[in-house]
């Protein structure tokens, strides 16, 4: 008898331990939640660029979600480059069709993946991009060649409105 | 606590004592019984003390006319220096005060480090102090990123961004902290807030840092236990107060040094240039006290690894007296120790200097023998040392070296008994 009523204490006991459980998870969660992105910074989704200006070998840096993009306007040696390069020679896999979609057209974030400096362009081993916090190289379709980073530069998603067009987000 | 029962004087004062004991605890700060022969590297506690009021005082009223939002931040520390009364002082003393109380830390770190105060029992006092430690870290750097200059934005986005390289959750802990998709003002906001937070969280470790000190009691520059209170201690005031006082004195001209001739020699001229997101300034490089852990993130070629090896760097400290397995505390008695820990002083300089250069070529070669020598020196040197090393005869007492006294223990001893 006195087993039974222990175990229903027990049971009062885990109850009250699960119940005061998820109280305390869903009082702090808000307090944890508010520090993400609220919907103002949420609503600066997308930008529409002008490229007409833009000639061949040309880079023009936009801000995108507070961060810039790299516009840049290869000339063919750049993607003769690009191209020619084999896959196991890649830290980080990726064919330059996949990450210019027009091949004439880099669009990327300008944000080296190590610790978010902004590379400098017409840099580097690699003709590309250097970044000059802890020297990260990257080639002319911004993948990652040589340094610290451990992937290439992200591409947004973006697409051609028109010709002249880009819509990054 | 003192040995024996303090009663205050007057009968007010025993009214108020015996409801809260106030009166009892100021008299076991004043009659506290200090080893008698500290030296002056013991006085930093003291002068740490002083560092971490001067910040309060000094943040206090820069906070009210900062203003932490990313559109005026930065004019708002242009307008405290040339509109504010004394803004420019205050600032000034605000911003060369973490320098110092960093100065101050290091040599209090070191000195534990060689005189082994870090040794049973007083591994918790040290716990704390490492604790403290970081707390400093984080509030400097929070600190720094408030002017929203160049090296403000572009140090908050890179220290962020470490937290990147934690596998799966990384990215989503990053965009937590910046409250959005970069560092912007909600970062700013956030960090603003907990730079005013944490020397308030630093002051209560302080009392239980030096709480937890007054159990056992001071180490002393030969590491043996003493008897308290006994002819080898001599009560806090006035003579530890005195001494504590004029070496903050000597501290504080030292201070005043900065201050006054050459207030922007610790900072970054880039840091007087307004945050662009769209630039990272050429070379970025943390304030000074960070280097040495800057240059062991720099030497490891791999992202992740990078960041394990330098959080490892200062955690490791917390681990030390575990580590160390002599029974010895002080490196007085210890030849090869006393050797090893100025290797290990040249070492962290070394680190320090490579963090503040281009990480490539020698540098980075430099830099990664550096790095390997400072976990060698924790993981291996110390531990085999306590086996290995022959130390050297430990006196009885402090008094023992100085009147000549027997080495004969026992006689020692009951002569120690017959005068008590």
């Amino acid at each position: 008898m006195s087993e039974k009523k222990t175990n229903r204490r027990d049971f009062l006991f885990t109850a009250t331990y699960a119940v005061g459980a998820v109280g305390v998870g869903a009082t702090v969660w808000p307090m944890i939640d508010q520090m993400n992105p609220d919907a103002s910074v949420k609503a600066l989704a997308s930008t529409e660029v002008d490229i007409s200006t833009v000639n061949p070998g040309k880079t023009i840096t936009v801000l995108w979600r507070g961060k810039p993009v790299f516009i840049r306007r290869r000339t063919s040696e750049e993607i003769a480059d690009a191209k020619s390069v084999k896959l196991e020679d890649l830290k980080h896999p990726e064919k330059d069709e996949d990450r210019a979609k027009n091949p004439e057209w880099l669009v990327m974030l300008g944000v080296c993946t190590h610790l978010g400096c902004v590379p400098l362009d017409q840099k580097g081993d690699y003709n590309g991009w250097f970044c000059p916090c802890h020297g990260s190289h990257y080639d002319t379709s911004g993948r990652i060649r040589k340094g610290p980073a451990p992937t290439n530069m992200e591409i947004p998603k973006y697409e051609f409105v028109d010709t002249n067009t880009i819509k990054i987000g | 606590m003192s040995e024996h029962e303090y009663t205050p004087k007057s009968k007010a004062g025993k009214w108020f004592n015996d409801r809260l004991p106030l009166l009892s605890l100021a008299n076991h700060l004043t009659d506290y019984p200090t080893p008698k022969n500290l030296n002056y590297w013991w006085t930093f506690g003291g002068i740490l003390t002083f560092c971490l009021i001067t910040q309060i005082v000094t943040g206090l009223t820069l906070a009210m006319h900062y203003i932490a939002h990313a559109d005026m931040a930065f004019d708002s520390v242009e307008h405290i220096m040339r509109d504010v009364n004394y803004g420019w002082l205050i600032r000034y003393i605000h911003a060369n005060g973490a320098s110092m109380f960093f100065l101050a830390v290091y040599i209090h770190i070191f000195r534990s480090l060689f005189y082994g105060s870090y040794k049973s029992p007083r591994e918790i006092i040290w716990i704390i102090g490492i604790i403290i430690y970081l707390l400093m870290m984080a509030a400097a750097f929070m600190g720094y990123v408030l002017p929203w200059g160049q090296m403000s934005f572009w140090g908050a986005t890179v220290i962020t961004n470490l937290f990147s390289a934690i596998p799966l959750v990384g990215e989503g802990i990053v965009t937590w902290l910046w409250g959005g998709y970069s560092v912007d003002n909600p970062t700013l906001t956030r960090f603003f807030t907990l730079h005013y937070l944490i020397p308030f969280l630093i002051l209560g470790l302080v009392v239980l840092h030096i709480w937890a000190l007054h159990v056992p009691g001071n180490n002393n520059p030969i590491g043996i236990d003493i008897k308290k209170p006994s002819k080898d201690t001599v009560p806090f005031h006035p003579y530890i107060v005195i001494k504590d006082g004029f070496a903050l004195l000597m501290f504080i001209i030292v201070f005043a040094f900065f201050v006054f001739y050459t207030p922007n020699i610790l900072g970054h001229a880039d840091n007087y240039i307004e945050a662009d997101p769209l630039v990272t300034p050429a070379h970025i490089v943390p304030e000074w006290y960070l280097l040495p852990f800057y240059a062991i993130l720099r030497s490891v070629p791999d992202k992740l690894l990078g960041v394990v090896a330098m959080l490892s760097a200062i955690l490791i400290l917390a681990a030390l007296p575990w580590l160390d397995t002599s029974k010895i505390r002080s490196a007085v008695f210890r030849p090869l120790y006393k050797q090893f820990y100025w290797i290990l002083v040249a070492d962290v300089l070394i680190l320090g200097y490579v963090g503040a250069m281009p990480a490539e070529g020698l540098y980075l070669l430099i830099a990664r023998v550096a790095t390997a020598y400072y976990f060698l020196h924790f993981l291996v040197i110390l531990p085999v040392l306590g086996f290995k090393e022959k130390t050297l005869p430990v006196p009885m007492s402090i008094t023992e070296p100085v009147l000549g006294g027997s080495v004969n223990m026992a006689a020692a001893r009951s002569k120690e008994s017959s005068r008590n």
